[in-house]
């Protein structure tokens, strides 16, 4: 190597280095605190208190594009509050911009929206936790009890925290059994009402109408829709940032093997219902499948554009040696009030008439959380004319069946199925096979977010 | 190299320290120094603090390295990015030389317009490209669906498989960045003076022979020039792993790359120390690739070996 720096000015940075290197080291050695995170912060502050409120003050709302114009609606009839609007993902299709602001707002210790919408259902579990919650509980004082009790059961049950309700429901996304009336009559089918009528009619298109579908197995959300069902304990919440995982349980493996069986005869599909190849190939195909309330609009509707008069709903499937049948739920969106906001009143109200009023929510294209709008809605629906059959009593029945033994965890249990379980599945092994790599997938993410799993 | 390049350069050199007119050679990097101040080695400063303190602003030791290195996901990130360094290093290697050389020698004539269509991709933002990639991948949307069914893959699900990735990223990788590489490295070979080739080819040195002897040791420079950036680069894959597992409903794990890990750390789990570390891991590998390259091939040295 050639010296084409002077040997001075060569030494000078060596030196320079050594003193860096030393420095640095001299501070990694110097080790006097627990490399631990935060430690878990008790998460259940006690009560909560308001930073110094000034009426009047603008508020910022964080909303998605499809809830922007409801936000508009609101401005225009409270012209005296001050709003500024800020479209953003609403952390729509698994991602996490609400958090990720968050957390750089507390780092930084200020910039918090005083409202936001999410439409990831899990995102209270971790706007309830750390020193200071992002989301401030509302039933302390900030919406009225009588607002809250008019959810219907269970519905706020993803924002409720230690007793704490940290966030009101958009909508509800309760699964149901929606199916093709019109295929059904044609092959002399009748609807099934047990999964295990489900799993024998499955067997029976196979072998009489192959290459019709009566459910997927490839979306991110099929746990929510096929092992929330079957009740299965994927991630239980028995405490405080406390979980409990058991895939082995007798009523996860009931539904691996229901969903193998009928994979292997090929009347449910490894692919995910919104792919490109679904939609051109198998849309036109789909005889009955199992999914949450907004499938009717959002994905027969406009985006298989089955025609009107053919989808009609069903009560969620049961099996036969259990009491009650249950079901589960694919998201459904939130809204939080900030406990940072220094206008309280404000971003309550704004919060209280996004969920509540019939102004905004019958007309809205998700299934209200909030019962008297979902009356209202249910009625424009059967206005449109697109189902062949009112799903308002279908509707109403599975919003209070969701089984509350699946928690909303800080961890996406749609992430974790897909990147762990889509792969094994189309890699040729069956779910039954998979279920200690899901398991310990699960246990992993959750430890690594601070849960206790037991 | 060039001895006369070289010593023009120094001549230059000595004469603006002698000269004070040379000192307008610090007002034009000053902006350049003040960017790199606030954006390079400050960020690198506060992320080296950060990973040797915890949240309480105490000092840890390395506590937050052993902490991030014993995590589930910190050996499957790094052999990923070994995996994708290893084919995407090695394939711009060998493509982007052999196709300047390609350009150079034989296509003169249609070298401009090739040229241009190699560095188009490149000159598309980073994340548009991605974007399209995407579309391509997809065999029911893609316009070479036809040639993604014939290796057997019928499905977005069965070309995102994991074991593909490497090799899909390396591909995605080269169509944006290698253009820009492959428009550098016809440049260097242009530096080479003519005389030589000729008096080569007068030698009677084949076409081979000429690019092996000749070109390709010339331009060793610029190789190890653009070995150092890609696998700087290459180590801090995030883009394309994020978009794909967006487009694919999540089929790829959020901590594919040991970058995307350290976002989950920061974001998912709030830990901005653990996410500094993981990154100050990355800041060490490319110093220490970067040291090796430069002191193996003498990319510093100005006089002729």
């Amino acid at each position: 190597m050639n010296d084409d720096v002077p040997v001075s000015s060569r030494r000078q940075l060596r030196h320079t280095a050594v003193a860096v290197l030393g420095a640095v080291s001299l501070l990694a050695l110097a080790a006097c605190g627990s490399a631990d995170p935060t430690p878990t912060a008790t998460s259940s502050p006690a009560a909560f208190k308001p930073v110094a409120q000034q009426q009047g003050s603008e508020i910022t709302v964080w909303a998605d594009a499809a809830r922007v114009p409801g936000v508009q609606a609101y401005q225009k009839t409270h012209p005296d509050v001050k709003i500024k609007i800020v479209t953003y993902s609403g952390d729509a299709n698994g991602a996490n911009d609400l958090q990720t602001k968050v957390q750089l707002f507390d780092w930084a210790g200020s910039g918090w929206p005083d409202v936001a919408f999410s439409a990831n259902v899990n995102d209270a579990s971790w706007a309830s936790q750390g020193k200071t919650p992002y989301a401030a509980p509302v039933n302390q004082g900030v919406v009225s009890q009588s607002t809250l009790k008019g959810f219907a059961d269970g519905a706020l049950g993803p924002c409720t925290f230690n007793g704490d309700t940290y966030c009101l429901r958009n909508d509800l996304a309760q699964n149901v059994l929606w199916y093709n009336k019109k295929l059904m009559d044609e092959f002399g089918y009748s609807v099934p009402t047990t999964w295990e009528e489900y799993q024998a009619l499955g067997e029976k298109v196979a072998k009489e109408h192959p290459g019709y579908l009566i459910g997927t197995a490839g979306d991110a959300w099929s746990p929510e829709v096929y092992f929330w069902a079957s009740q299965c304990p994927a991630g239980t919440a028995t405490g405080d940032k406390k979980v409990k995982v058991d895939l082995q349980d007798s009523k996860c493996t009931r539904m691996a093997k229901l969903l193998d069986s009928l994979i292997a005869k090929g009347s449910v599909s490894k692919d995910t219902v919104f792919s490109a190849g679904f939609i051109k190939n198998k849309a036109s195909r789909v005889l009955m499948l199992p999914g949450p309330s907004w499938y009717g609009q959002v994905l027969f509707n406009s985006t298989f554009k089955i025609p009107k008069g053919q989808m009609a709903a069903a009560s969620p499937l049961k099996f036969e040696g259990d009491a009650k049948n249950y079901t589960g739920n694919v998201g459904g969106g939130l809204w939080f009030v900030s406990s940072h906001s220094k206008n309280l009143k404000a971003a309550s109200d704004l919060v209280t008439w996004m969920t509540t009023s019939n102004a905004y929510q019958a007309t809205a294209g998700t299934y209200p959380a909030y019962k008297k709008a979902a009356v209202a809605w249910l009625a424009g629906q059967k206005k449109t004319g697109y189902f062949a059959e009112d799903v308002g009593p279908v509707f109403q029945e599975a919003a209070e069946l969701i089984w509350p033994g699946w928690s909303a965890t800080q961890y996406s249990q749609e992430a974790i199925y897909s990147s762990t379980v889509i792969p094994a599945l189309n890699s040729g092994k069956t779910l039954t096979d998979t279920l200690g790599t899901w398991q310990t997938a699960i246990t992993d993410k959750a430890k690594s977010l601070g849960y206790t799993v037991n | 190299m060039t001895t006369h390049l070289a010593t023009e350069r120094s001549g230059r050199r000595g004469r603006s320290a002698r000269n004070p007119v040379g000192r307008a050679g610090y007002v034009f990097v000053s902006g350049y120094v003040l960017l790199l101040l606030a954006f390079g080695v400050l960020p690198t400063g506060y992320a080296v603090w950060l990973a040797l303190s915890n949240s309480r602003n105490q000092l840890v030791g390395i506590g937050n390295f052993t902490r991030t290195f014993t995590d589930y996901r910190f050996g499957p990130a790094f052999l990923h990015i070994g995996l994708y360094l290893l084919v995407w290093l090695a394939s711009l290697m060998i493509l982007v030389v052999l196709l300047a050389l390609m350009l150079h020698g034989r296509m003169r004539r249609a070298s401009t317009s090739l040229r241009f269509l190699f560095y188009l991709p490149g000159a598309l933002a980073g994340v548009a490209s991605v974007l399209l990639w995407l579309i391509l991948l997809d065999p029911a949307a893609s316009p070479v669906g036809w040639l993604l069914k014939s290796f057997g893959w019928n499905t977005l699900a069965q070309v995102n498989a994991p074991g593909h990735l490497p090799v899909l990223f390396t591909v995605i990788a080269f169509w944006t960045g290698a253009g820009g590489w492959i428009v550098v490295m016809y440049g260097a070979l242009n530096s080479i003076p003519d005389e030589i080739l000729e008096a080569a080819r007068i030698d009677g040195a084949s076409t081979l022979q000429i690019a092996l002897r000749i070109q390709i040791p010339m331009i060793t420079k610029w190789i190890a020039y653009m070995l150092i950036l890609a696998f700087a680069a290459g180590t801090q894959l995030f883009v394309e792993p994020q978009l794909v597992s967006l487009a694919s409903w999540g089929m790829i794990p959020d901590s594919w790359s040991p970058n995307q890990l350290s976002y989950q750390y920061a974001f998912q789990a709030g830990d901005f120390n653990g996410a500094a570390a993981l990154s100050v891991d990355l800041l060490i590998l490319g110093l220490a690739c970067a040291a090796l390259v430069v002191f193996r091939t003498g990319l510093f040295d100005r006089d002729e070996r």
